[in-house]
C-alpha cells in the first residue's frame, strides 16, 4: 500500500477514535419552557402491580397540576440499566430517573451524569433542612454536590414472631446485643444436625443480615475527614464482627448455619424464612411489613427498633436508613420540566404521603413524616421513629459506589467462617484495598 | 579503484491499456473482498484498536477520556482483588472443563453411533439440553443441587453418601459447573457423530483383519480420521469458556440468595470467588464501577489467552490437520 493511503488511514482511524467512540456527556443548560406543552420520560426501579399502580397514580397528580407536561413512564429499571442509557444518551434516554439504591449517588454525582440541583432548588425557593431529614440529605449528595433528592425513605428494624417470644417466654423485644443474643439463642430449636427454627440468622449471606445494616448500630465513620478508609482505626467495626462471628458460634457455627441458610426460600417472596417461621426474628425493612401480611404469615409479627450494643443502650432506636433516589439526566433537554416532576413528586406533601401509603415505605419529607394522612400502624410507626432518630445513619456516598461495602463484605465472610482470624490486619488490609479502589476511580 | 554504480533494470513500460486493466482488477477484487474487509474492520479491528487505547485511558463513559499510561494495568494486575482468583478459575475451567466436554462429547458420540435400535431416541435425548436457555438451565441445576433441599443431596443422603455443598461450597462449584455443562453437550455430541460416521468402514474391517482389538481400532483408525475434527472442539471450547459468563454468575447469584439492595452488595463470584470468570470482571469493571480503561485490560488479557491457547493448540495439533492427500 503507497505510504501516502497508510497515512491517511493511520489519520483517520485515530481521528474516529478521538471522536466516536467516546461519547461525552455534555450538560445542555436548562432553557426548555417547562410552561408549554412537553413530554418527558421518568424511569423508576418499581415492577410488583400495585407499586406500579401507585407510581401511575403519583404521576396522573402531577398531570393533573400541571396538563401542559406529559409523563412518558418506564418501570422495572435498574441502576445497571440507568447507567447504559445515561452514556448511550439519545432521545429514547430519560429526562427524570429514580434508583431504589443509594450507593451509586457518588458515581453519579461526580461523573456528572446527573444534573446538579442546587440551580434548581435556588430557583424554586426549596430549603433542604426544612424539607428533608438529615441522613437523608446526606445520602443525597456526594462532597456538596446535591445530584439526587429523596423520593421514600426506608428504615432498618427488627421483626420477631411475637408467638415464639411467647412460647420461648420472653416477654419485650430485646433492647441491647446481649438481651438479643440470649434471645436468639431461647428462640432457637435443634431438629437432627439442623433446626426446626433458628431464633435468628446473624450469616452476611442471610438477606438483610449485612456488614453495614448490622453496623449501623454502632455509629460507624466509613471514612476520615480526607476520604481515607477508616475499618481499622473505627472499632464500630471490629467490634460489630466481634459480636456476630461470637454469635454465629453461639447458634451453632458458621457450616451448620449455612446448610440451614441453604433451605431458605426467596427473600422476597413468600417463602421468606421470617414468613415461613424459620427464623424468629430478623432485620428487614419496613416493606417486609405488607410483604408479610400479602404471605399470609399465621403468627402475631412485631416490629422494634433493632438492638444496639450494651454501652450504647441510651442510643436505642436509631437504625440503618436507606431510600430510594431521584434526579435529573444530565443529558436532559427538558431539564426544567423535569424538574417539575422531581420538586413535585419529592417535596409535595400530599403527593409523597399517598405514594408512601400505597408502596409502604417511610416518606422521605419531615411535613409527610408528621401529615395526619400518612396510614400507620403501631408496627409502621416503629419504622417512622427509627427515620427520625438522630442517631439513625447510612453507608456514605463513594465516587465508585458502593465498592468499599462489598470490600468490607468480603472480609466479613472470610471472617465469619473463620478464614480470617488477625481482625486487626484483616481490616487495615480493607482499608488499603478500599484506598486503592477509589484512587483507581478517581 | 572507481565505484561502478549500476542502474537498476528498468521494467518495461506498461501500456496505458495494460494498467486500465489492472486497475480494474485490482478494484474488483476489492469489491469481492469488501462485505469481508467492512466486516472485519468495523467488528474486529476497530474495537480490538479501541480496546488498547482504552486501556491506557481513564474513561467513565460520561467524560471525556484522559490519558493514565499503564494506571490502568498496573491496578488490574496488582490491586484489584477479583483478577487472580477470576483467572485461575478461567484457567481451571479451560484445562478441566473443556478436556471433560470433548471426551464426554466424544464418548457419547461413539456410543450412539453404535446404538442398534433408539438412536433417535438417544440422540434426541442427549441433544435436547443443549437448547435448554442457560439462565433457565442454571436455575435449574442450583434447584436440583441445593445442598439444603435439593432431590441430588437428598438420594446421596438416602444411600449415605457424602452430600457435597455445590453451588454453594468453593471446592464444589466449578465441579457443579462442569455437570451442568456436560448435560448440555448436544452441540458436541453431534459433531463427532458425523465425524465418526464418516470414518471410512473398509479401514474397520481392514484392521479387524489384522487382528486390532477395539483399543487398537479406535487409536488407529479412529483418532486419526477425527482428529480434526477434536482440535476443532478443543478450540472452540476454549474460546466458549473463555466468555464464559452467564452459568457462573446465575449460579452464584442464586445460590447465595442475595438480591442485592441499598447495603446489600451482591458478591461476585459467590462462593468466596469460586465461580469467578474473566467476563464477570469485564462487566463489573466497566458498566457496575464506570471503570472501561481496567475492564479494556480485562479484555485485552482474555484476547491475548485466547490467542495463546489457539496457536498452542495449532502448532501441536497441526499433525491433525495434515491430509494425506
Amino acid at each position: 500500500m503507497p505510504r501516502v493511503h497508510r497515512a491517511v488511514l493511520a489519520a483517520a482511524a485515530i481521528a474516529l477514535l478521538g471522536t466516536a467512540c467516546t461519547g461525552t456527556s455534555t450538560a445542555p443548560a436548562a432553557s426548555d419552557d417547562a410552561t408549554k406543552d412537553t413530554t418527558i420520560t421518568f424511569w423508576h426501579g418499581w415492577s410488583a402491580p400495585s407499586e406500579v399502580a401507585a407510581i401511575d397514580a403519583n404521576v396522573k397528580a402531577f398531570e393533573a397540576k400541571f396538563p401542559n407536561i406529559k409523563v412518558k413512564v418506564v418501570g422495572n429499571i435498574n441502576d445497571d440499566k440507568i447507567k447504559q442509557a445515561l452514556r448511550a444518551g439519545g432521545p429514547n434516554s430519560p429526562d427524570v430517573v429514580s434508583s431504589f439504591t443509594t450507593d451509586n449517588v457518588g458515581t453519579f454525582c461526580a461523573s456528572h451524569v446527573f444534573a446538579d440541583l442546587k440551580p434548581f432548588l435556588d430557583k424554586s425557593g426549596v430549603d433542604l433542612d426544612k424539607n428533608f431529614p438529615k441522613p437523608l440529605q446526606d445520602y443525597t449528595q456526594f462532597q456538596g454536590t446535591r445530584c439526587t433528592l429523596p423520593l421514600l425513605n426506608d428504615a432498618y428494624g427488627l421483626y420477631y414472631n411475637k408467638d415464639a417470644f411467647k412460647a420461648a417466654g420472653i416477654t419485650s423485644p430485646p433492647k441491647t446485643m446481649s438481651e438479643f443474643d440470649a434471645a436468639a439463642k431461647k428462640l432457637t430449636k435443634a431438629k437432627g444436625d439442623s433446626f426446626s427454627q433458628l431464633g435468628f440468622m446473624p450469616n452476611f449471606h442471610g438477606f438483610e443480615s449485612t456488614t453495614t445494616h448490622f453496623a449501623a448500630q454502632w455509629n460507624p465513620t466509613y471514612f476520615t475527614a480526607e476520604g481515607k478508609s477508616n475499618l481499622a482505626a473505627d472499632p464500630a467495626f471490629a467490634n460489630m464482627l466481634k459480636w456476630q462471628s461470637n454469635l454465629v458460634k453461639e447458634l451453632g457455627g458458621f457450616a451448620k448455619l449455612e446448610k440451614y441458610r441453604a433451605t431458605f426460600g426467596d427473600e422476597f417472596g413468600a417463602k421468606n424464612p421470617f414468613h415461613t417461621g424459620q427464623v424468629a426474628m430478623a432485620i428487614d425493612g419496613e416493606w417486609r411489613l405488607g410483604m408479610a401480611k400479602e404471605a399470609g404469615v399465621k403468627f402475631t409479627m412485631g416490629v422494634a427498633p433493632f438492638p444496639v450494643p450494651d454501652d450504647q443502650a441510651d442510643s436505642y432506636g436509631k437504625g440503618y436508613l436507606s431510600g430510594t433516589i431521584i434526579g435529573i439526566a444530565n443529558t436532559s433537554q427538558k431539564q426544567n420540566a423535569a424538574w417539575e416532576l422531581v420538586k413535585f413528586m419529592t417535596t409535595d406533601t400530599d403527593a409523597v404521603v399517598s405514594f408512601a401509603n400505597a408502596i409502604h415505605n417511610v416518606p422521605s419529607t419531615l411535613d409527610a413524616l408528621k401529615s395526619p394522612k400518612l396510614t400507620a400502624d403501631e408496627n409502621f410507626k416503629t419504622f417512622l421513629e427509627i427515620a427520625q432518630h438522630p442517631k439513625s445513619s447510612t453507608t456514605p456516598a463513594s465516587p465508585n459506589g458502593g465498592a468499599y461495602q462489598l470490600t468490607l463484605q468480603d472480609f466479613a465472610y472470610a471472617f465469619e467462617a473463620g478464614k480470617q482470624t488477625d481482625l486487626a490486619a484483616g481490616l487495615a488490609r480493607t482499608d488499603a484495598q478500599v484506598d486503592k479502589d477509589i484512587a483507581q476511580a478517581k | 579503484m572507481t565505484a561502478t554504480t549500476i542502474a537498476p533494470a528498468r521494467r518495461p513500460a506498461l501500456s496505458e491499456g495494460l494498467r486500465r486493466k489492472r486497475r480494474q482488477e485490482r478494484l474488483r477484487n476489492l469489491a469481492f473482498l469488501s462485505p469481508w474487509l467492512i466486516g472485519v474492520s468495523v467488528f474486529f479491528l476497530y474495537p480490538l484498536v479501541s480496546t488498547v487505547y482504552f486501556s491506557f485511558m481513564k474513561y467513565d463513559g460520561f467524560t471525556a477520556p484522559t490519558w493514565v499510561g499503564l494506571k490502568n494495568w498496573t491496578y488490574v494486575f496488582t490491586d484489584y482483588p477479583f483478577f487472580w482468583p477470576a483467572l485461575r478459575n478461567t484457567l481451571w475451567l479451560v484445562i478441566v472443563m473443556v478436556t471433560l466436554r470433548v471426551l464426554f462429547g466424544l464418548g457419547i458420540g461413539l456410543l450412539i453411533t453404535k446404538v442398534k435400535t433408539g438412536a433417535g431416541f438417544f440422540r434426541t435425548a442427549f441433544y435436547l439440553p443443549y437448547l435448554a436457555p442457560p439462565v433457565a438451565a442454571t436455575m435449574a441445576f442450583a434447584f436440583l443441587l441445593n445442598p439444603g433441599t435439593g432431590p441430588v443431596n437428598n438420594i446421596l443422603g438416602s444411600l449415605g453418601l457424602p452430600q457435597p455443598g455445590w453451588f454453594n461450597d468453593p471446592h464444589w462449584s466449578k465441579p457443579a459447573l462442569t455437570l451442568l455443562a456436560l448435560w448440555g453437550i448436544g452441540d458436541l455430541m453431534v459433531i463427532f457423530m458425523a465425524s465418526l460416521l464418516d470414518v471410512p468402514l473398509e479401514q474397520y474391517e481392514a484392521a479387524s483383519l489384522d487382528g486390532a482389538g477395539w483399543w487398537q481400532r479406535f487409536k488407529f483408525v479412529t483418532m486419526p480420521n477425527i482428529q480434526p475434527i477434536v482440535l476443532f472442539a478443543v478450540i472452540t471450547g476454549v474460546i466458549q469458556t473463555m466468555q464464559y459468563y452467564t452459568q457462573p454468575l446465575v449460579a452464584g447469584k442464586v445460590a447465595s440468595g442475595v438480591i442485592g439492595g441499598s447495603g446489600q452488595q451482591f458478591e461476585p463470584g459467590y462462593p468466596e470467588k469460586s465461580t469467578l470468570t474473566l467476563p464477570q470482571l469485564v462487566y463489573h469493571l466497566g458498566f457496575q464501577r464506570f471503570d472501561t480503561g481496567g475492564a479494556c485490560v480485562i479484555a485485552l488479557v482474555l484476547f491475548g489467552l485466547a490467542m495463546v491457547f489457539t496457536a498452542f493448540l495449532m502448532r501441536r495439533g497441526s499433525g491433525f490437520l495434515a491430509t494425506d492427500d
